[in-house]
């Protein structure tokens, strides 16, 4: 392609990000925000953690959400999140046939968060993006599920370029049948090492 | 005597004043003033300025560690992020949504109650673009905001604004093929907040965005031109790139206005994320 095409000349600059602030949990979360699995699936696995601040202490006002490919390895998602009730604006939640892929949950007061999912197919690990008021740009990284990445994890190129203990940040630890616990540390507490945070240029 | 007990009187009144004004900000002596506020703004863009001359690249985001943003201390990552240049990352597909997601009423955010609520009338609207311009049709857009008087329906705000029974503040919809969105609502007013001694932040919309990519996700306010508090917000001023800043003010656009009913913004968004050709073909594209 030549040098002068216009495509190089109309690109846009991006916008800037703004901190999400305090006051989404009223706008943002929904029922149901963070159950992908349809109700009462037998293959259903639970995710669940803590977001923790730079003092160690537990963050009661972050906004986590998840993407992930459908068992099936599919990724190309489903509508029907966030499915509205179209004669009262009531959240009905999803219908429990479509995988949608996607989850968002408000940490409660205790800054703990809780998805349930489906394994995902092709890929093992769940994409995680975390907002917070404190957060001016908000944070990529990713869970990865002990059981896939044991199968998948040697070729895994993001896995095999950290060191151990950076590595370790992004592992889920099984705790017990199908219940998985990955925290996220905004920052080192000096005690516990921060999580690795991903950009994709 | 007639003398003292005027300056006793002046007095009283203004410890009175004084004890007034702390039980409604909240105030408390360790916070700063506006003024070491406005320093630690000024010295951050002193320094990227002198960045941006030795060479840097232009920063069209906020930097994580923002100190006059007291908020960001604590909560920024001290290590650089990792960049993936996996061309199978799951990160460069995302979720999808569609016309269950939504309903009609979710764009009208003056008509989601019985009453007409209090405040300027206004229409939001303009365009969803990925990186390369191209627009972004059929995603989610969500947006959040005070009422008129500069109050969330939020039980942890607590600024003494009056509450609207007829405004909640809540809106969302999906782009048109062609990228674009519109809502209409009322204008939010500025409102105080405990960063510093004296905080207010400018009017602004709260917006989320997605695209084709879960990478190109953003969160982002949208502010109105003219604010005289600008100069005065760390969380606007966080964006230290002047022109990067004007990305984030909409444009007022009297052909958008509508006689005796409402006044017309434009403002157009931009996502950043991985480049669309590596979403589209590949990274080798
Ligand atoms: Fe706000």
């Amino acid at each position: 392609m030549p040098e002068f095409a216009p495509k190089l000349a109309s690109k846009p600059a991006p916008t800037p990000a703004q901190t999400i602030g305090p006051f989404y949990g009223y706008a943002l979360p929904f029922t149901g925000g963070g159950d992908i699995a349809p109700t009462g699936h037998p293959d259903a696995i639970t995710l669940h953690g803590y977001v923790y601040d730079g003092a160690g202490a537990p963050v009661p006002d972050a906004l986590l959400e998840f993407w992930q490919p459908a068992p099936d390895g599919s990724r190309t998602g489903a509508p029907g999140s966030l499915r509205r009730d179209p004669v009262t604006g009531a959240v009905l939640g999803r219908h429990g046939v479509d995988f949608t892929g996607f989850a968002r949950v408000p940490t409660d007061a205790d800054g703990h968060y809780t998805i349930r999912t489906l394994p995902p197919g092709n890929a093992s690990y769940i994409a995680v993006c975390i907002f917070a008021r404190g957060l001016l740009h908000h944070l990529f990284t990713r869970a990865y599920l002990p059981e896939l990445t044991e199968l998948t994890g040697v070729d895994d190129p993001l896995l095999a370029s950290l060191e151990p203990r950076r590595r370790a940040t992004l592992m889920a630890t099984a705790e017990g049948e199908r219940v998985h616990h990955f925290d996220v540390r905004l920052q080192d507490d000096g005690v516990h090492e921060e999580t690795v945070f991903l950009d994709f240029p | 005597m007639v003398f003292t007990s005027s300056v006793n009187g002046r007095v009283l009144i203004k410890i009175k004043a004084e004890g007034r004004q702390q039980r409604m900000t909240g105030l408390d002596q360790s916070q700063s003033s506006q003024s070491q506020i406005n320093a630690e703004i000024a010295a951050a863009q002193e320094a990227y300025a002198k960045e941006l001359a030795d060479g840097a690249s232009v920063r069209h985001h906020p930097a994580r560690d923002y100190p006059p943003y007291r908020s960001s201390v604590l909560r920024h990552p001290k290590k650089p992020l990792v960049a993936v240049g996996d061309p199978e990352a799951v990160e460069l597909s995302g979720p999808v949504f569609g016309v269950t997601d939504v309903t009609e009423l979710d764009a009208d955010l003056t008509r989601q109650h019985t009453g007409e609520p209090l405040g300027e009338r206004i229409t939001v609207t303009g365009r969803l673009l990925d990186r390369n311009g191209k627009p972004v049709g059929g995603q989610l857009v969500e947006i959040w905001q005070a009422n008129a008087s500069g109050r969330y329906a939020h039980q942890r705000d607590q600024h003494p604004a009056p509450l609207d029974p007829n405004f909640t503040g809540v809106g969302r919809c999906l782009t048109g093929d062609d990228g674009s969105y519109t809502f209409t609502t009322i204008k939010p007013g500025p409102y105080p907040w405990r960063n510093h001694t004296n905080a207010w932040r400018p009017a602004h919309i709260h917006f989320s965005l997605f695209g084709t990519a879960f990478a190109q996700r953003l969160v982002t306010q949208m502010y109105f031109p003219g604010d005289p508090l600008f100069p005065y917000d760390p969380i606007l001023q966080s964006v230290t790139d002047e022109s990067a800043r004007g990305r984030l003010v909409a444009t007022y656009d009297h052909d958008l206005s509508r006689p005796e009913w409402s006044l017309g913004y434009r403002w157009d968004i931009v996502l950043d994320g991985p480049a669309a050709t590596w979403i589209e073909e590949g990274r080798d594209a």
